[in-house]
């Protein structure tokens, strides 16, 4: 850094020769700015090559994007609920009263340069960063990269992801045609089905009864400052942490916990992942200029008193949605208050979903009680409680899902409502529990399938007939590679509790915590809940000829 | 009055008030009775009704019965009118294929000339909605924008924003309206098939129902425009979620895989 400096200016000075341009412009910034002690640090910085650990980089660059697009919107959209006349230059909407900010999502659509464009890339960039950020904390999960020291950044993400969501929905909100008003009306009964609090809060966030004339302007400054202020800083400290925390690698021959095998960050990785933030978006900036989304000149004003069927929010309120229109329309009428747990129920399962995926990583950490630092990665086989529970909060999801697009599925499978209704408020509870037992099995069936792998070697294809007729298939010895991945994670022990009585025959008193953390770690590590993985006697022996099949 | 009274007991007496009571009845009756449309037998509305009746007896009598009376498997046509049964027939919901939901749209089996034989007949049985004519439905000159807005105020909460049709209890749906005949949606309108509220003339004067008619002949048939591309249905958020995770994240998973796959052979520093 600075020796460098100092011997560039030096070797410089005697021949009175000017260093290059650019070196001269990087010395100035460096003393301002100090980069070189930067650059050192971080140049170079390693980074493994997996595809999915760019899919983090799909939201990312998605979320630039939408960033991008949005101010453009800004530029344009007026954030009023004033009344106007339209006369623009879509023809079915002539001479309808409408609210300033919906006409001036019409003009952006039909008579801005390049806003229809822009405000649908903007929404579908919205859609994909959701959808990318969803995949993402998936592949976390599953490879169980959420292990010490990323906990933090776990929730970060997690936060980042309800964020999204809420971003996403003000952004819908804004346009103020009828899907949306429609949406927003939805989220003024959820609010409303709040004990207490709920009216309160509703006459707080619309400024008195809805839908009053404040509530776009509101949404305004929370869809274009706070929220994506909040999702900034949170990003860029979910940013800092992956470089201080340096990325997860998957097991497999010279990689450890202790390093980092792949590409440094320059120039491979800034090559590979600024192309790869134009190949996003380009794909879609394509998609925008294929498919149309929310076209609120077909959808109309929003009025109060208009609904149309098939108004559902964006797909990552697809799970809210779905809870309510299976709810049952339960009711408790006292003392003159009314507790609609038809809305409040689905209000507060909405939460406890989210909150559950969130808390994993500390359950995980409590049960094995493992405090060291993890960098290589687990194969979802080899977690197979884990996988099984990800994969069960999946199925929950995607069942509640179905329901949010019921009317849909009954149109298109021609199945009744009722029993669409019926059958999610059923696997609502069931689907999860099948996954999960389901799952399980699939993993502990791949990992015995791994260890006949590492013991007999592949199967070659190769069918041999012995001289007195048996056929029998060769099998192919692994190479060292792959004995060395497929042996690389480590098993855990379940908890023991100990004796609960002592020698002296006296009862010892367990916490009940300490007997649920025992269960739970031997439904994690006990006897039927994973494969032993081969031993190296296990291996030697069979190798030798004395165990061959 | 002498001269009356004197011939009163004529014996021709009672015969002469007769002829004249006749006579008055008779002359006042043709006065005020109504134009008749029964007087002609041979008139090609009553002939209509003749083959319209045949046609009934083989395809619609199993269910709505003999004289179109209703049973247990079909309700009474009685006043149901002719416009009725130019929706039903001309769009292939009748005769029904099988009790079920509801009675689904199919291909037309009679021709225009033979519905209209049955909707003479029918209507024959009571009075009700007529078969619109052409100027009634067309929806040259009509509102677009007050269409929209009657329809999202009376249509859109089954039939979806723009028509695309949606769910209802049951298995019973509101049918898309993409490129259904003006006729057929106007007579729907008027006569309320199935699970649909009537909106009769009276409720939705005419030119409500051709400002209708030009709206979802607007947005939703084969001439309209879609700005943003392509509609994917119109179903809003459902089919724009399912294209984004599957065209939009598959295409971007595809292109890291891509990316990921094509490392640099940088020379070891």
């Amino acid at each position: 850094m600075s020796t460098a400096t100092t011997n560039t200016s030096g070797a410089a000075a005697p021949g009175n020769r000017k260093a290059p341009a650019g070196e001269r412009v990087a010395d100035w910034a460096d003393g301002r700015l100090g980069i070189y002690s930067l650059a050192k640090a971080n140049m170079r910085k390693i980074f493994p090559d997996h595809w999915s650990f760019m899919l983090g980089e799909i939201a990312l660059y998605s979320f630039i994007i939408i960033i991008l697009t949005g101010v453009y919107l800004t530029l344009f959209f007026h954030p009023s609920m004033n009344e106007v006349v339209y006369h623009g230059s879509y023809e079915p909407m002539q001479g309808i009263r409408m609210s300033e900010a919906y006409a001036s999502t019409l003009d952006i659509s039909f008579d801005v340069r390049g806003g229809l464009l822009v405000r649908q890339i903007h929404h579908w960039a919205a859609l994909i960063f959701l959808a990318g950020m969803f995949v993402h904390m998936m592949r976390v999960f599953f490879t169980g990269a959420f292990r010490k020291p990323r906990e933090i950044n776990w929730l970060f993400g997690f936060l980042l992801f309800v964020l999204g969501m809420f971003t996403g929905f003000t952004g819908y909100s804004l346009p103020d045609d009828l899907l949306s008003g429609t949406g927003v009306r939805f989220t003024q009964g959820a609010i409303l089905s709040m004990p207490i609090v709920g009216t309160y809060i509703s006459m707080f966030l619309f400024g008195g009864e809805f839908p009053g004339g404040d509530f776009v302007a509101r949404f305004y400054s929370i869809h274009i400052l706070l929220l994506p202020g909040i999702m900034l800083g949170l990003l860029v400290a979910h940013l800092i942490l992956v470089f201080y925390h340096k990325h997860t690698q998957f097991a497999g021959p010279g990689r450890t916990n202790k390093n980092v095998v792949g590409m440094p960050l320059l120039p491979v990785y800034m090559a590979k992942a600024g192309g790869f933030f134009f190949l996003v978006f380009g794909v879609i900036a394509v998609i925008a200029a294929i498919a149309s989304i929310n076209p609120i000149w077909a959808i109309g004003p929003y009025r109060p008193d208009q609904v149309s069927t098939g108004a559902q929010p964006d797909w990552y309120m697809g799970f809210a949605e779905g809870l309510i229109r299976v709810m049952p329309g339960w009711e408790i009428n006292l003392w003159g208050h009314t507790l609609v747990l038809g809305v409040f129920i689905p209000l507060m399962a909405f939460g406890l979903v989210l909150a559950i995926i969130a808390v994993y990583p500390f359950v995980e950490s409590w049960v094995t009680g493992d405090k060291r630092e993890h960098h290589i990665l687990d194969r979802p086989r080899n977690a197979p409680t884990r996988t099984a529970f990800g994969v069960a909060w999946i199925t929950e999801y995607v069942i509640v899902f179905i329901g949010g697009g019921n009317d849909l599925w009954a149109t298109h499978f021609h199945l009744s409502l009722n029993a669409i209704s019926w059958f999610v408020r059923i696997f609502i509870f069931v689907g999860p529990v099948v996954a999960f037992i389901v799952t399980k099995r699939i993993c502990l069936g791949l990992q015995r399938r791994d260890k006949e792998k590492v013991l007999h070697g592949r199967e070659s294809g190769i069918i041999k007939r012995l001289p007195h007729g048996e056929f029998v298939e060769i099998h192919e010895p692994l190479g060292p590679e792959q004995l060395h991945t497929l042996t690389a994670h480590e098993q855990y022990k379940p908890v023991e509790i100990g004796p609960t009585v002592d020698e002296n025959g006296v009862e010892r008193k367990v916490p009940a915590m300490q007997k649920l953390r025992a269960k739970l770690s031997k439904g994690y590590f006990g006897e039927h809940n994973q494969i032993e993985k081969p031993t190296v006697e296990e291996y030697k022996e069979i190798t030798s000829g004395h165990g061959h099949h | 009055m002498k001269k009356l009274s004197a011939r009163r007991r004529h014996p021709l007496a009672a015969v002469v008030v007769l002829l004249l009571a006749l006579a008055a009845t008779g002359g006042l009756y043709a006065a005020f009775a109504p134009a008749s449309k029964a007087q002609a037998d041979d008139t090609a509305q009553s002939l209509a009704i003749d083959e319209g009746k045949k046609l009934y007896s083989v395809g619609c009598a199993s269910c709505h019965g003999t004289g179109g009376q209703g049973t247990t498997d079909g309700p009474s046509l009685v006043g149901v009118g002719s416009a009725a049964v130019d929706f039903q027939v001309g769009t292939g919901r009748m005769p029904a294929q099988q009790p079920g939901a509801q009675v689904p749209k199919k291909k037309v089996i009679y021709t225009q000339a033979e519905i209209d034989q049955l909707a003479a007949y029918v209507a024959s049985l009571g009075a009700g909605p007529i078969v619109p004519t052409k100027d009634q439905v067309s929806p040259d000159g009509a509102d677009i924008a007050k269409g929209g807005e009657l329809f999202r105020t009376n249509c859109a909460q089954c039939h979806n924003f723009t028509g695309e049709g949606g769910a209802l209890t049951k298995g019973k749906y509101a049918p898309s309206l993409e490129d259904v005949d003006p006729k057929h949606v106007y007579e729907a309108m008027q006569t309320g098939p199935q699970n649909m509220p009537s909106f009769p003339d009276t409720t939705m004067p005419e030119q409500q129902k051709r400002d209708i008619i030009a709206y979802i002949k607007t947005v939703n048939s084969a001439e309209s425009e879609t700005p943003g591309g392509l509609k994917l249905g119109g179903l809003g958020p459902v089919s724009e979620g399912l294209f984004a995770w599957i065209f939009g994240l598959g295409a971007l998973i595809a292109v890291a895989v891509w990316v990921a796959a094509h490392t640099a052979k940088a020379k070891k520093s």
